[in-house]
């Protein structure tokens, strides 16, 4: 495989895979995250049947997501994991009792099923906050000497990442009601609508102080969006301008969507403004992994076992693609309530 | 570094590795058995197959919940745990976990969901076909991690960088290192016979109360000829994986021996209580000269004691003993359980015999205790190497503070218990009420359940009908 960029590629494939588990996990994350505010218990039993037959599909792209930077990017990997430990492990509780929670809710009886069900919105609550704390401690920039993490405990923790766990949470109950605006009927479809307009609010509000605060805490990436030592550069915010207005187009669909009681339109906004928040963050810190001391080539794997992966994904990725996509064509259409199978 | 750090780190790795691997062995087995179920139902149309494929289902997405979550877990420990680690030994074997959420992670997440909520989207023959693909992917899966750790075991085929560093130089090498293939066998019968014990004593519970359960009746004697059958194989496989471990690891295996002169002639330590302090065992139950006949093949045989190594090469010898020894000794008493079994069977009333019922309630468990025991004497009994002869153990931990790691400890054990505990009594409970119940409730009116993937076969056999 002489002649391919190998890092880069396998840049590329790590940041898909990263986006793509936020896409998808963050809308059946945000059902979670809804959880409370639901009617009645047969409507939560609605909003679980909806995401019950792809959540651990969604769930393998984190999997891949670190597998991957374990395999591709070593380095980073051994670097960011133990910086962001405790949200990192925070997140893997999380996850752990809210996936158990799909099948221990059918079976609890009434104190059971109570328990369950707050384990369920508890943990995607917290698996979202600890996200948003990784990913804001990742924003601020990870200690680093050498190549080994060198700093406190506590790093992550700052108002900054508040301010991003927050913006996480809301993006993810955006995600979660617009898919159950698409896949739900009756009264839930209602309610639906209804938390995807707060939280499209919520968003708008918060992704912009999130922009804000980000050109506060680092400067490098203030001098990318053309904010460098107090002057303006036009020039530099010009190539990155598509980026915000992507986010604002897809806050816009969302807002018309509802309005016109459109059912798969809100969807497509609220992804659409999560493409724009990445490629934001993409264009900050790019090519660092580790911000802002480890680029990826400096923390890439040997080329052989790249090559011999990008073999491996060349041939399994489509194939993985295409019975993902075939499986979620199979569940299409609205939920009933009678799609569980216990 | 810090060594509370490092001890805190090996016993949350230890913990978390325990549990997860209860899943795995039960859930590669029972996906086999689904689908085994569900190919009998479809070319057979005995109803019985069916209702043991339903049942048996619900219990299977119980545990692989619960594998699923305690898995991602372990992709994440390596670099919050074991940063050094997973920096040094990511040239090798990252691909090998690479390939396996690529070839087996992905398969079985997507095809689990039409497996449990497929009925009425998708015709038998598609139904069939995603059973069968989570059941390969669950022996992928196998493949994979089993590949990872055989080459930590004895790494093959890779190189020291100019930096120090590792680098793989021949892939064929790295996967199929040489304890691979022993490994892998002995893994995936110890899942199977995992879950016929299980099957096996879930079906004598109901048959100590229904003798006459038609369900349970079939299964119970599904689960004999595994015994029967892969019980003995087992014994086999795992002289196999000894002879490995004698050529590839004499100190693992001195340890497993309580062995600590080298000589020949070693004798056979029944039970014994090594000392590692006094280089010696306090007592000792033993045959003399049997020691080197069974770990060498001959009386003759030298085998290395542990003496032969630096104190700071042995593994920890007491546990690496008596875990072996518990592994063995309820492989021997699944052989008996089979022989016993095979017995009645042939004569005609396994499902009567009360005592024979009861011994399979009694060894439902054996194949989890048996499965944890083998994988204490194969980790611990490679201590203190992380990646056998290249990295120590010591100088893998990450650069973390004993009081995160103890948190973390706490979280794991906490959690764990509540799920573990709340998992095994909703299975149990469902045990209790037999396969009969989930399938009554399918068939309201003595049907198929209208809408399911059943309704779309012929109610007649022999007509054909899947798409």
């Amino acid at each position: 495989m002489n002649g391919l960029d190998l890092p880069l590629i396998w840049a590329g494939i790590i940041a898909t895979a990263v986006l793509l588990y936020v896409l998808l996990d963050g809308f059946d994350l945000g059902v979670g995250i809804l959880f409370p505010f639901a009617r009645t218990p047969r409507d939560r039993d609605v909003m679980m049947d909806s995401i019950a037959p792809v959540w651990d599909g969604n769930e393998t792209w984190l999997v891949l997501g670190g597998g991957g930077l374990f395999a591709a990017f070593p380095l980073a990997y051994s670097a960011i994991l133990p910086a962001l430990y405790l949200p990192v492990i925070l997140m893997l509780l999380a996850l752990i009792l809210r996936g158990v929670a799909f099948e221990f809710r059918i079976r609890g009886r009434r104190r059971g099923k109570a328990l369950w069900t707050a384990a369920f919105a508890g943990g995607s609550l917290t698996a979202a906050i600890a996200q948003g704390f990784i990913l804001g401690g990742f924003i601020q920039g990870v200690t680093l000497k050498g190549s080994q993490f060198a700093g406190g405990p506590f790093d992550w923790l700052t108002p900054y990442t508040v301010l991003v766990a927050a913006g996480l949470v809301a993006g993810y109950a955006l995600l979660g009601a617009t898919w159950l605006v698409w896949r739900t009927e009756t009264e839930l479809h209602g309610d639906a609508r209804r938390w995807a307009g707060i939280a499209a609010v919520a968003v708008a509000g918060l992704l912009a102080a999130v922009s804000f605060a980000t050109l506060f805490v680092h400067p490098r990436i203030a001098g990318r969006w053309g904010f460098a030592n107090g002057a303006f550069d036009l020039a530099a915010l010009l190539p990155h301008l598509p980026i915000p207005l992507l986010g604002l187009a897809g806050l816009a669909v969302v807002a018309v969507g509802l309005r016109r009681k459109s059912h798969g339109w809100p969807h497509v906004g609220a992804t659409l403004v999560f493409l724009s928040g990445y490629a934001g963050l993409a264009a900050g810190f790019f090519p660092h992994i580790v911000p802002y001391d480890m680029t990826f080539r400096q923390a890439a794997n040997q080329d052989n076992a790249l090559a011999l992966m990008l073999g491996g994904v060349a041939i399994l990725l489509p194939v993985i693609m295409g019975y993902t996509i075939w499986v979620y064509w199979l569940f299409r259409g609205k939920v009933t309530p009678d799609a569980g199978y216990h | 570094m810090d060594v509370d750090a490092l001890l805190l780190s090996r016993l949350q790795f230890a913990f978390t590795i325990a549990f997860h691997i209860i899943f795995p062995s039960f859930t590669i087995g029972l996906a086999s058995y689904l689908a085994v179920l569900e190919g009998l139902w479809l070319t057979s149309r005995n109803e019985v197959f069916k209702t043991l494929y339903l049942f048996w289902l619900k219990i299977f997405a119980i545990s692989f919940g619960m594998g699923v979550v305690t898995g991602v877990v372990m992709s994440y420990e390596l670099g919050a745990n074991w940063s050094v680690f997973s920096a040094v030994a990511a040239p090798v074997i990252g691909p090998l976990l690479a390939f396996e959420v690529l070839t087996a992670f992905f398969l079985e997440a997507s095809f689990l969901g039409i497996m449990l909520f497929g009925w009425k989207k998708v015709g038998p023959g598609l139904h069939f076909a995603a059973t069968v693909l989570v059941a390969v992917g669950t022996l992928i899966s196998a493949f994979w991690i089993i590949s990872a750790n055989s080459w930590m075991q004895h790494p093959t085929g890779f190189a020291r960088t100019a930096e120090g560093g590792l680098i793989a130089v021949d892939w064929m090498e790295v996967i199929f290192s040489p304890s691979f293939p022993e490994r892998l066998i002995h893994m995936t019968l110890a899942a199977y016979l995992t879950t016929a014990l299980v099957v096996g004593a879930a079906s004598a519970w109901r048959l100590l109360r229904r003798p006459d359960e038609p369900e349970s009746g079939m299964a119970l004697r599904m689960a004999i000829g595994m015994f029967a059958i892969v019980a003995p194989l087992q014994l086999v496989a795992g002289d196999l994986s000894g002879k490995d471990v004698l050529r590839l690891q004499p100190a693992k295996l001195a340890a497993i021996e309580a062995f600590w002169e080298t000589r020949s002639e070693q004798a056979f330590h029944i039970i014994a209580w090594p000392d590692g302090r006094l280089e010696a065992n306090r007592w000792e139950l033993s045959i003399p000269k049997v020691g080197s006949l069974i770990t060498a093949g001959s009386i003759d045989a030298e085998v290395k004691g542990l003496k032969a190594f630096a104190p700071e090469d042995r593994p920890p010898v007491g546990l690496v003993f008596w875990s072996f020894r518990v592994m063995v000794g309820l492989g021997l008493a699944m052989i008996g359980l089979g022989a016993w079994g095979a017995w009645l069977c042939w004569r005609g009333g396994a499902e009567r015999s009360t005592w024979f019922l009861r011994a399979c309630v009694a060894m439902g468990p054996a194949g989890f205790v048996a499965v944890i025991s083998g994988w204490i004497v194969a980790e611990v009994g490679r201590q203190p190497w992380v990646i056998y002869g290249v990295l120590r153990t010591a100088d893998a931990v990450s650069p973390v503070g004993a009081g995160q790691v103890s948190a973390s400890l706490l979280g794991f054990l906490v959690v764990y218990a509540v799920i573990f505990s709340v998992g095994v009594l909703y299975i149990l409970r469902m045990i209790a009420e037999g396969p009969a119940v989930g399938s009554e409730e399918a068939l309201p009116e003595g049907l198929r359940a209208p809408g399911s993937a059943m309704a779309a076969a012929p109610l007649d056999p022999g007509q054909g009908g899947a798409p």
